[in-house]
């Protein structure tokens, strides 16, 4: 049978291939509660922590040990099983993304033998990244429905309207990229965007469709509930939010998704409209360095995308100040949805009437 | 016994358990909870069948987005069971048909699908691609895009009629203000 079929190798391999990538992630994120106080105090002339080792780099560590120390609580009136389940739930699913996210070129070895640097080639990887971001709101709502707390059940009434509103503009102007790529794997459409210049034009889609990328950044802002949409954490309206009566890891793991769901978009906006691990030069590249270090070479690219676009993330959230409820979905549903699904119209046109 | 037929069977198994758990728990949230673990399971039996576009819309639709809406409405409607509404002999009567017809037409259906299947070997592994989001674009776009686009129709009045009634209404305001 097919699934019989695979070898030990295969198996060893991909689950080193699982944990590296799970634990980069986490490290990632880990440093980006670092990096978010370091902007914050940097863009409003502070200095930031500073006390935990050389410029407060162990602070993450001090903050995931104070996590750990603190005293659980779990309100009397919740539903145990529920309130344990948002948190673990919110994790497992920022965790699930990157599984079909194409990190480098694959790895050669001298053997002659090729590794695919991509968790699971599946021909919808688009479609599974947004399968998981849809289920991403079950532990928002979930958690807060258990807290037995009105604050926290606005506020996640908040979080899943707003991803609600958001997934159908951010799944429209997708639609345009498809189109064009002809292809729903990931895979394939970095492909599609190998160097940097082909034919007289860029090869990267931020260049083809700069529409979809737009509509994409600020739905990925909405997606993540971060500022300034960040309605579901509105402290001065909702107290904490869903989180309100969330405390010790069980708060860390909220908190701790929210930054693994940033650093995944990140990657992802880079690899749908920056050309993921492409580079100009990457051919002169590869011909000149062994099969290995080009492809680490292109890990390291994609993963300094990554960081610039956190960076971006963090930067917008302490310029920009939040928007009101109605603003949000006055956005959505009146902008951003009929300009994707316009932007949708005029990509297919083009495409049938020019033959691209 | 192959592997697909051991993943078969435990996704069946699931699939009934978590089913009945719908219909058995007293809590409506742990009700939907179930539908939702229903769904991936029925999407597990469609990735069986080489379908994984089908699989994944299922979860983006019904899991992502419907589910919520369901979890959103009985979360806020306090459904205790001291505020139930008590049902009379008629409505309970009207059920226990509506029900009932249901039942047939979903017998008559799975009969009229196995009538001719018997004793025929369907090779899953091997089963055909058109799951495929290719094969189901090129079938939906040609032989049923009358169907196809009669349901988008469908969907569109639906939307109309809920922001119809979702609109305020001007006078029905201002009654209530004075």
């Amino acid at each position: 049978m097919m699934l019989l079929a695979i070898s030990l190798s295969f198996v060893i391999g991909k689950v080193i291939l699982i944990a590296v990538i799970l634990g980069g992630s986490l490290g990632i994120a880990m440093y980006s509660t670092w990096a978010e106080r370091k902007v914050a105090a940097i863009m409003q002339d502070r200095t930031g922590p500073n006390r935990a080792g050389p410029f407060g780099l162990f602070q993450p560590l001090a903050d995931g040990l104070k996590l750990f120390m603190k005293e659980e609580i779990i309100p009397v009136l919740s539903s145990k099983f529920l309130f344990i389940l948002g948190p673990s739930l919110a994790m497992l699913v920022s965790c699930m993304t990157s599984a079909v996210i194409p990190w480098g070129p694959d790895l050669q070895f001298a053997d002659g033998s090729i590794f695919s640097l991509q968790v699971a080639d599946v021909n919808i990887g688009i479609l599974f990244i947004f399968g998981a971001v849809s289920l991403g709101v079950y532990g928002i709502m979930l958690g807060a429905w258990a807290s037995n707390n009105k604050y926290s059940l606005m506020s996640s009434i908040r979080a899943a309207s707003q991803a609600i509103s958001y997934e159908l503009a951010l799944g429209i102007s997708m639609i345009a990229l498809v189109m064009m790529s002809g292809s729903l794997s990931m895979r394939e459409i970095v492909e599609q965007q190998h160097g940097f210049w082909k034919d007289g034009y860029f090869t990267w889609y931020v260049f083809k469709q700069p529409f979809v990328f737009l509509v994409f950044l600020v739905c990925s802002f909405a997606e993540l509930n971060r500022a300034p949409f960040d309605m579901a954490e509105c402290e001065s309206e909702l107290v904490g939010g869903y989180h309100t009566e969330y405390s010790s890891m069980k708060l860390g793991f909220y908190l701790f998704s929210e930054y693994i769901n940033m650093f995944i978009t990140s990657v992802i906006l880079s690899t749908l409209f920056f050309g993921g691990y492409n580079y100009p030069g990457m051919d002169w590249v590869a011909a000149h360095v062994p099969p290995m270090i080009y492809s680490f070479i292109g890990v390291a690219v994609l993963l300094g995308k990554a960081v610039g676009f956190i960076l971006f993330f963090m930067f917008i959230r302490w310029t920009i100040p939040r928007f009101r409820y109605d603003q949000l979905m006055n956005l959505g549903w009146k902008s951003l949805i009929p300009f994707a699904l316009i932007n949708m119209l005029i990509t297919g046109a083009v495409i049938l009437f020019f033959n691209k | 016994m192959g592997i697909h037929q051991i993943v078969f069977w435990l996704l069946s198994i699931m699939t009934l358990v978590f089913a009945i758990g719908v219909i058995m728990s007293r809590n409506p949230i742990s009700s939907v909870l179930f539908l939702i673990l229903t769904f991936f399971t029925i999407s597990g039996h469609y990735v069986m069948l080489n379908a994984q576009f089908l699989a994944i819309v299922n979860i983006i639709v019904y899991a992502g987005a419907i589910m919520v809406l369901f979890l959103f409405v009985i979360m806020l409607m306090n459904l205790n069971s001291d505020t139930e509404p008590q049902k009379n002999v008629l409505v309970q009567f009207a059920a226990v048909i509506s029900g009932g017809a249901l039942l047939l037409v979903l017998i008559a259906a799975v009969k009229k699908t196995f009538t001719g299947l018997e004793g025929k070997e369907i090779d899953l592994v091997n089963a055909t691609d058109i799951g495929l989001i290719k094969n189901l674009g090129k079938v939906l776009f040609t032989d049923f895009v009358f169907p196809f686009e009669i349901a988008s129709v469908l969907f569109l009045s639906a939307m109309v009629g809920a922001v119809i009634l979702g609109k305020k209404d001007k006078e029905i305001i201002r009654s209530v203000e004075v």
